[in-house]
């Protein structure tokens, strides 16, 4: 019994209420949120070191019998993911504060922003600490209901568009989860963990397969493992920067969360090794291909986010405790890196006025501050050496090569492929964005537009391109305008717009205000930093894997007395 | 334990003419889809409370046998209210959607379409680098169905200039 465990849920649930209560004082609410937010943190802290020396810490909400009531359980795990999701909100929320979210952003219902926000906060923090399926079913619907309203902020026509297939998506989710729930009461008449944990070994082992599936499939679409992730590109990058942020680091994350929950607590005994193996490896390379093939750099992050699953997923499938450990490495240093590469990107939209790759270039020398901050994560995510993205790979590599079948060393050399397809995606967004002169990129862009002006349709008199040894034919009328038609519904502020043209007009003095900077640096430096206590944090990981793996500590938390 | 079999027809019913409507492409027929699918769910999770019996309200001491399981009902409950408010966001975002476009349509992805005609574009030019130049008239592999190049990525100045060159 600890009272602090229910405090992350319940202070931005009180607080997203007063939020609303304030919805005419601005300032009050946002202070009001950060306070919320930063008392998160800190007791999120201190839970991840009660349950470090104590052991779980559990809550019976409400005193009704055990197995009656909820429960909700703070182990190793769930306050690590606690802490760092603490810490990555507290930072999205300053800087959408310092962006003035709840006022420059066009047609936004004022205020509603900081509410949702909050809800969302609550929803992920509910999952971390979910001891009961239900429980866990409710959380994700909290977090996905802010997570709509956050995605369609505004209504305008890209976001409705979007959200549309997010929205279906997660309600389809939510509906097979539903259906897991209902087999899993009827098969053993529980939904409470611990209990589960019991009485499905007892099962058929089909009945219990199953169950197992059906959860898995679930989470799978949470997490946005392929094939089940082909909705999260599409989705979030109309959102608002923080918003994308947030999501970004954090809602895949809760599934991939839940299937480690599961696999390690319910179904020890079946691990479906072969299966999720399968699916890293796909996730892994079918997104990454994906994000080199990208032309707008949120659509690229967004699938190397889908990309990067499947490591974490690699990491649960092996099913021993290096593999655990790496994972729960990896997912701290994704959700950061994720966050502030995403922060970054906000702050490159609003100095260049787009994330086209076609339309930006030469920031390096305006803002070399921001070459410095995208770079450092962009590094990171491709796990080049001092940084934590390759700790969490070497980690993951180890587990699979301690693994040693032949599928798990196929995964080793598909990780390795995917880190460096990685760093050439990142490496030519860097240098496209940052490198090139806005002149070259506007250049590139008016010559498109004149190459279409008199098409010769079935004979290619001119408009041949090479480059790389490529020729590129510029025939046919049809295309054409159907892209640049697509492409001004696609980006609704000021599609013929550069950003060499908003130089030129004077009009490129969006300086990002200290408020959206000092968040998004503060990120890409915890980031930085997650390479200075990585031998602590990998210990930290090591102990909590053992616990999952041992299930002892988590069962016998829960379970005080004896059941029948 | 037993099942009862109505229920489980009906739940299997609403789910597969659910799925039909889902698969539509107008945003209220799905709609209807889902809260088709939802009310199946429902009714599963009756059948997973098993046998039906006397309401599960018990005085101290009382007598406990026969009761109904209270635990589904109150989950149902909740997934009802979750349903009912989801049901009205996305009759918000159908009418959102036919106030900005005239329909409701789900949408493709604009993005993924270009990038597709993109990629099929670099498809055909690969073969045409081998084929063209050396066979003035032969555009076997100019085929004017694929668009044209908009990769500016790669594309500089002095490229441009080049192809300028050749078209005039």
């Amino acid at each position: 019994m600890n009272a602090l465990v229910p405090l992350p849920v319940l202070l931005p649930i009180l607080g997203a209420g007063a939020s609303l209560a304030l919805l005419h004082h601005p300032r009050i609410q946002r202070w009001l949120s950060l306070t919320v937010l930063g008392s998160v943190v800190v007791v999120a802290a201190v839970l991840l070191v009660q349950a470090d020396r104590h052991g779980p810490q559990t809550v019976w909400i409400g005193a009704w019998p055990e197995t009656l009531g909820i429960v909700l359980v703070a182990d190793r795990l769930a306050a690590l993911m606690l802490l760092v999701s603490a810490v990555v909100t507290l930072a999205v929320l300053a800087y959408s504060v310092g962006q003035g979210m709840t006022e420059d952003e066009e047609g936004a219902p004022i205020s509603v922003y900081h509410p949702t926000f909050l809800v969302l906060v609550a929803g992920v923090a509910n999952a971390f600490l979910a001891g009961d399926l239900f429980n866990l079913f409710v959380s994700f619907e909290m977090l996905l209901f802010a997570s709509y309203v956050l995605l369609t902020l505004g209504g305008t026509a890209a976001r409705v568009r979007a959200g549309t297939i997010y929205v279906l998506v997660n309600l389809l989710s939510s509906t097979l989860f539903l259906i897991s729930l209902a087999v899993t009461y009827a098969a053993t008449g529980t939904l409470t963990l611990a209990h589960l944990a019991q009485r499905l070994a007892e099962l058929p082992d089909h009945v219990s397969l199953m169950i197992q599936l059906l959860l898995l499939t679930t989470f799978a679409i949470k997490a946005a493992v392929f094939p089940l992730s082909l909705w999260l590109p599409d989705s979030y990058p109309t959102a608002p920067a923080p918003v994308t942020a947030v999501f970004a680091g954090l809602l895949t994350k809760v599934g991939v969360y839940a299937i480690l929950r599961v696999q390690t607590l319910l179904f020890p005994d079946s691990p479906l090794t072969d299966l999720l193996l399968w699916a890293a490896l796909l996730t892994m390379i079918i997104g990454i291909l994906g994000a080199i093939a990208q032309s707008d750099i949120k659509r690229m992050l967004s699938f190397t986010l889908v990309s990067h699953i499947g490591y974490l997923i690699l990491g649960i499938a092996l099913d021993s405790r290096t593999g655990t450990a790496g994972t729960t490495f990896y997912v701290v240093h994704h959700i950061t890196i994720q966050t502030a590469l995403f922060l970054v990107l906000g702050l490159v939209e609003r100095r260049a006025g787009s994330t086209a790759l076609m339309r930006i270039g030469g920031l390096a020398r305006i803002a070399p501050l921001l070459a410095v901050l995208f770079f450092v994560p962009a590094m990171n995510l491709a796990g080049i050496p001092p940084f934590s993205g390759f700790i969490g790979k070497v980690g993951l590599f180890q587990a699979a090569q301690l693994d040693s079948s032949p599928l798990a060393w196929t995964l080793v050399v598909a990780g390795a492929a995917t880190s460096l397809l990685t760093l050439y995606a990142v490496a030519k967004t860097w240098a496209v964005v940052f490198w090139r002169t806005p002149l070259e990129a506007h250049e590139a862009l008016e010559a498109i537009g004149t190459s279409s002006a008199e098409p010769v349709p079935g004979h290619d008199t001119g408009a041949v391109r090479v480059h790389r040894g490529h020729v590129h034919t510029a025939a046919g009328t049809v295309s054409r305008s159907d892209i640049e038609e697509a492409r001004r519904l696609g980006d609704d502020n000021e599609p013929e717009r550069d950003f060499h043209t908003l130089i030129e007009a004077g009009d490129d003095n969006r300086h990002a205000p200290l408020g959206m900077l000092l968040p998004a640096a503060g990120l890409v430096t915890a980031s930085v930093l997650l390479t200075v206590v990585a031998g602590p944090l990998y210990a930290l990981g090591d102990r909590a894997a053992d616990d999952l793996h041992e299930r002892t500590p988590y069962l016998s938390s829960v379970l005080t007395e004896e059941h029948p | 334990m037993t099942v009862n079999l109505t229920l489980v027809l009906v739940a299997a019913s609403l789910l597969g003419c659910g799925v039909y409507l889902v698969l539509e492409r107008s945003l209220s027929r799905v709609l209807v889809g889902i809260v088709m699918i939802g009310n199946g769910v429902s009714l599963s999770f009756m059948v997973a409370g098993g046998p039906a019996g006397r309401a599960p309200i018990v005085s101290k001491g009382g007598d406990t046998t026969g009761l109904t399981d209270p635990l589904p009902q109150a989950m149902v409950l909740t997934a009802i209210v979750i349903t009912l408010a989801t049901t009205a966001f996305v009759l918000a975002m159908a009418y959102r959607s036919w106030q900005l476009n005239g329909h409701d349509d789900v949408q493709d992805d604009i993005e993924d379409d270009i990038v597709r005609r993109l990629a099929l574009r670099d498809v055909t030019s690969e073969a045409y680098s081998a084929t063209t130049s050396d066979y003035p008239g032969d555009d076997s592999s100019g085929d004017p169905g694929q668009g044209p190049d908009d990769d500016p990525l790669v594309a500089d100045a002095a490229e441009t200039a080049e192809r300028e060159a050749r078209s005039t």
